[in-house]
């Protein structure tokens, strides 16, 4: 069989984090009630005035100048003609001609060392409406909260070669724009969403081959299988001397395999236009510069000043700073308690296995870092031992309680009274003579047994050295 | 110099705008759009070399509005524009792509 290559370039659109939509005063809120957050602009009524939000301009040339982008210092906004009912107007406002941002690029980490991928342009649009099929009634429910959230989208070149650089792309893109603020980037929930455009040609061949596109790819896992089905597919096709069409296919991660959507015969014809109700954006060299200036820290940057500043291991800063929400818990609850490794701990640790366990992502932390920083006090103050810390932060991952009274109502501290103590040794040297002989007789692991039934015997709230310690000294006696 | 629109461009043109035309209205919408685009030959005959395009006829630019909610929940006065309404959305004869 010949070898192939595969040809890769992705469409990325990025729900933009506003409070408003684009190009209305209507909230883009997640999860209002049908319709609550519309007005006569993100319907389509006839005579309703579109007017831009100033905040989205200035995510997007953002996002352009943390990819390397040059900005289109006069852009504006075209009609993009189609028929479909999440649609209110008729057309979507969206770019063509002038896109806000051009020629970009970022670099990836490939297995064969660094590589750039090229940003074709970045332009602003809107998002559509909400569809709700329903089967019986042979009619569709349209809830228009949606149409009208300001979208980016991204458009690589196709410089990506396998579903490796897809991912390694899509995971930097993300990243830089989460550190931004400029959106969430989650892609279960579609606040990030990523259009495969793929073909295959003969190894070293010059000219691309036919591409098809592929939609519906809501997580890293589901791009990659798509991505190796597809290209499997088209291969087959070819070896077969068959042709690839041209087409929009839609994947189904549940049955893992894609199906046509429509295919180039019945090719959309968009009719783009300038929309004549929007003004052109004239961009100054000065506003771009301040945007440049307000850029956070970034992650590269973030990791250099990491090994600077704190005791932690170049491996754990790079799991801190992979994600924006993460790096800010960690800096916030270092700054509050000052130990930074300690803060790291709690989150390379226990946060991570209970992300992990809740199936979320480190952007889903609802706790707040002062009673991570407090609970870390608690531990280190010997009001609590480190067993029950770990049952105390189970409680703040989860409802983010206040640690030093969730400690103080559930009576958990630990108990420094050497009598009760004491008491509860006696008992549990009483009650197992075989372990006491054992220990005595030169099983120095004897021991640990003991301290077990003890710690049992004190319902955990023990200081775990303390009772060893004295546990040798009774059993001494 | 007249234009000549095909029947397939026609038909094409009917499509896009998802209208049904009768074969009196066809004939009757070729002639207006040949028409139409002997006219905009008649501009083509203008020489416009060093004049900039415009896309909009006034020299405005930059109007923006920043980014704060002042609409309110409408979706009452909203429905009442829907054809037919249901569980507060907009109901549409059933449409699947």
């Amino acid at each position: 069989m010949k070898q192939y290559e595969t040809v890769i370039g992705l469409e990325v659109h990025v729900e933009l984090a506003t409070k408003t939509k684009i190009f209305c005063g209507c909230s883009t809120a997640f999860g209002g009630a049908p319709n609550t957050h519309t007005c006569p602009v993100c319907t389509g009524m006839p005579g309703s005035l579109p007017v831009l939000n100033k905040q989205v301009l200035e995510y997007a040339m953002a996002v352009g100048l943390a990819t390397n982008c040059k900005i289109n210092q006069y852009c504006k906004f075209d009609r993009k003609n189609y028929f479909y009912p999440d649609n209110p107007q008729n057309y979507q406002i969206s770019q063509l001609y002038l896109p806000i941002c051009h020629d970009g690029g970022i670099e990836i980490e490939t297995e064969t060392g660094k590589k750039v991928i090229g940003i074709h342009e970045i332009h602003m649009e809107e998002d559509a409406g909400k569809l709700i099929h329903d089967e019986w009634e042979d009619c569709s429910l349209v809830d228009y909260n949606r149409s009208g959230v300001p979208l980016i989208e991204i458009v690589s070149e196709p410089d990506m070669r396998s579903a490796q650089e897809v991912i390694a792309y899509l995971d930097k893109l993300r990243l830089i724009i989460q550190y931004l603020g400029a959106s969430d980037c989650k892609l279960q929930e579609g606040s990030m969403r990523a259009d495969v455009n793929l073909s295959v040609r003969e190894m070293g061949a010059e000219a691309f081959g036919t591409r098809t596109e592929m939609k519906n790819l809501n997580s890293f896992r589901a791009i990659s299988r798509a991505i190796e089905n597809e290209r499997e597919r088209q291969i087959d096709l070819l070896e077969a001397g068959k042709q690839v069409v041209q087409e929009t296919r839609r994947w189904d991660d549940a049955k893992e395999y894609s199906y046509a959507m429509r295919s180039k015969e019945d090719a959309q014809d968009y009719r783009y236009f300038p929309d004549p109700d929007l003004v052109p954006v004239v961009i100054s060299d000065e506003w771009i510069e301040r945007i440049r200036a307000a850029q956070p820290e970034l992650r590269t940057e973030k990791l250099i000043r990491y090994r600077e500043e704190f005791d932690i291991p170049d491996y754990d800063a790079g799991i801190l700073t992979s994600s924006k929400k993460m790096a800010d818990m960690f800096e916030t609850a270092a700054a509050i308690c000052g130990k930074p490794k300690k803060v790291s701990n709690w989150l390379m640790g226990e946060t991570l296995r209970l992300l992990k366990e809740n199936n979320q992502e480190p952007e889903d932390m609802r706790f707040s870092p002062e009673h991570l920083a407090e609970l870390i006090e608690l531990v280190d103050s010997g009001t609590i031992n480190g067993g029950v810390a770990k049952e105390v932060f189970a409680e703040i991952f989860a409802h983010d309680i206040d640690p030093a009274r969730y400690v103080e109502e559930k009576g958990l501290k630990t108990v420094s009274d050497t009598g009760a103590l004491r008491e509860a040794i006696a008992e549990v040297i009483a009650a197992n003579p075989q372990s006491v002989a054992d220990y005595r007789g030169g099983k120095e692991k004897a021991i640990g047994f003991l301290v077990g039934q003890t710690m049992k015997a004190m319902r955990g709230k023990a200081d775990p050295g303390m009772v060893n310690r004295l546990l040798k000294e009774m059993l001494a006696e | 110099m007249a234009n000549v629109i095909s029947d397939e461009t026609m038909e094409y043109v009917g499509i896009l705008a998802k209208l049904e035309l009768s074969e009196e209205e066809k004939r009757q919408a070729k002639k207006d759009m040949e028409r139409m685009l002997d006219y905009i030959d008649k501009l083509n005959e203008l020489d416009t070399s060093g004049v900039e395009p415009m896309s909009h006829a006034f020299p405005v630019q930059n109007v923006f509005r920043e980014d704060i909610v002042t609409n309110q929940d409408e979706s009452a006065d909203m429905l009442k524009n829907a054809p037919a309404q249901r569980d507060g959305s907009f109901v549409v004869p059933r449409t699947v792509e």
